[in-house]
């Protein structure tokens, strides 16, 4: 495990993947590389990506990538799709859109099921990013399918948080419902080659107006065309100018002690739950404590509260 | 945790079908396994430097006929040459007869002919994969 790490952490791919594996596995010994790991890290600008499906995240992520590889930095992707909670299996489709990064050594491409996570970000997306944030990537993109809680978990771990719309009905409306507003630090609104597109950003600069208070930052609305290369330049320059804001306003060490705060918290809850469940004494508890339950001799609450009782003493 | 089987499906060469590899990749999906799929007009050293960074078990191939086989004599030439030769490499499509037994020389361990049923690639696949 420590060999992978330092090796890893000299930029060998090999390791830094077989790395990723360990942490999706939650390996047992995974500590004892993240310990090394973790003193290399904290470099990366980190970008999350959400927006429904079909936005066209993953085509514009393979266009800020190639941006970035022309202002001489290294790109780290990790794209989550989401696991079928009923066969666990996953489908994972984000590199057809990245096919042309495949031979770039400056580039690092992950696709990740998000593995029972209830529609939240999967809980090793903070190893992956550490460990390529360690093995030297400049900027690591995360790519979120925008369903539930994994668009709210993204800005947990993003420097700049970007939502994607497409031009269409009730898009923008249904943005404001599910929360999105908040959660954006730059809004790009992608297919600007289809029609439509004049109306929906102006309806997101009005709705940003709305919301907006003077001494503010606004949040800006970009237009692009990731199929046919058109935009990038200015979002990525906009991904910078925000990234300079978070600097320069004392923001960033606040957003990272966040993206901590979600990680060790994200430790905790793996490690209970494999206490409680994967352990053969407690699953054995569990097991009884479910009979129980069906037999009406306990209630959820106590059952729960025997197996606390168990873990604290 | 459990770990969990992760496959490659790339379609090399140059022709533009991809339903077959389709199928297959979502039969794979419904049996647990998470397939990362590449879409077409894959190189051997394309195919090859994903299945390293996603570091998967398997890499399946969809294959139209043994005319491809130096392509995939490069797959499993690179994949060695990588030291990721623990790699089940497996492939599918309309394979003529007579290409079945060069192909498994060239290290594609599994061949399933048209009409394979899907069951059978996962079987193998759950069976021939390393521990
Ligand atoms: N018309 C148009 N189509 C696009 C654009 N960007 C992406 N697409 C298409 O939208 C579909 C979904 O793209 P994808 O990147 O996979 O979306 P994701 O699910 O958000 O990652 C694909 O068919 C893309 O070719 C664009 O700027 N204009
Ligand atoms: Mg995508």
């Amino acid at each position: 495990m420590k060999d992978l790490a330092e090796r890893a952490v000299n930029g060998d791919d090999r390791a830094v993947a077989r790395l990723i594996t360990h942490a999706e596995n939650c390996h047992p010994d995974l500590y004892e590389a993240m310990r090394i790991i973790h003193r290399h890290g904290g470099r990366a600008q980190v970008i999350g990506i959400t927006g429904v499906m079909g936005a066209g995240k993953s085509t514009l992520i393979a266009e800020i990538a190639l941006e970035y590889r022309k202002r001489g930095k290294t790109v780290g992707i990790i794209a989550i799709d989401p696991t079928s909670p009923f066969t666990g299996g996953a489908l994972l489709g984000d590199r057809i859109r990245m096919s042309r990064l495949t031979m770039d050594p400056g580039i690092f491409i992950r696709s990740m099921g998000t593995r029972g996570m209830l529609g939240g970000l999967t809980g090793a997306v903070y190893d992956v990013m550490e460990i390529m944030d360690a093995s030297g990537k400049d900027v690591i993109i995360v790519e979120t399918v925008g369903v539930g809680q994994a668009e709210v978990d993204i800005i947990k771990i993003a420097d700049t948080t970007l939502v994607v719309l497409v031009p269409g009905l009730g898009d923008s409306i249904q943005t404001i419902k599910a929360g999105l507003m908040e959660i954006a630090d730059i809004f790009v609104v992608n297919k600007a080659d289809v029609p439509g597109i004049e109306r929906t950003m102006a309806e997101i600069e009005s709705m940003i107006d709305l919301g907006h208070r003077p001494g503010v930052r606004k949040t800006p609305v970009l237009a692009t065309a990731a199929k046919e290369c058109k935009g990038i330049t200015e979002l990525v320059d906009a991904i910078e100018e925000h990234r300079e804001f978070i600097v320069g306003s004392g923001s960033l060490p606040d957003r990272r002690r966040k993206r901590y705060e979600a990680e060790l918290v994200e430790i905790i809850r793996k490690r209970l739950m494999t206490m409680i469940f994967d352990e053969k004494v407690f699953r054995e508890k569990v097991e009884s404590l479910i009979g129980r339950i069906e037999g009406k001799e306990t209630d959820p609450y106590s059952a729960a509260e025997e197996i606390l009782d168990g873990l604290l003493k | 945790m459990e770990r969990k089987i992760r496959v490659l499906v790339a379609k090399p060469g140059l022709d533009g079908h991809d339903r077959g590899a389709k199928v297959v990749a979502r039969a794979l999906r419904d049996s647990g396994m998470e397939v990362i799929y590449t879409g077409l007009h894959q190189t051997a050293e394309m195919i090859v430097n994903s299945a390293l960074q996603e570091d998967v078990d398997v890499v399946g191939l969809s294959l139209l006929s043994g005319a491809h086989m130096t392509l995939f004599r490069d797959v499993t030439d690179l994949l060695k040459e990588k030291g990721m030769d623990d790699v089940l490499v497996v492939g599918g499509g309309i394979i003529p007869e007579e290409d079945v037994t060069p192909l498994k020389e060239a290290g594609i361990r599994g061949v399933f002919g048209p009409g394979t049923p899907l069951e059978d690639i996962i079987e193998f696949i759950k069976g021939n994969v390393k521990g």
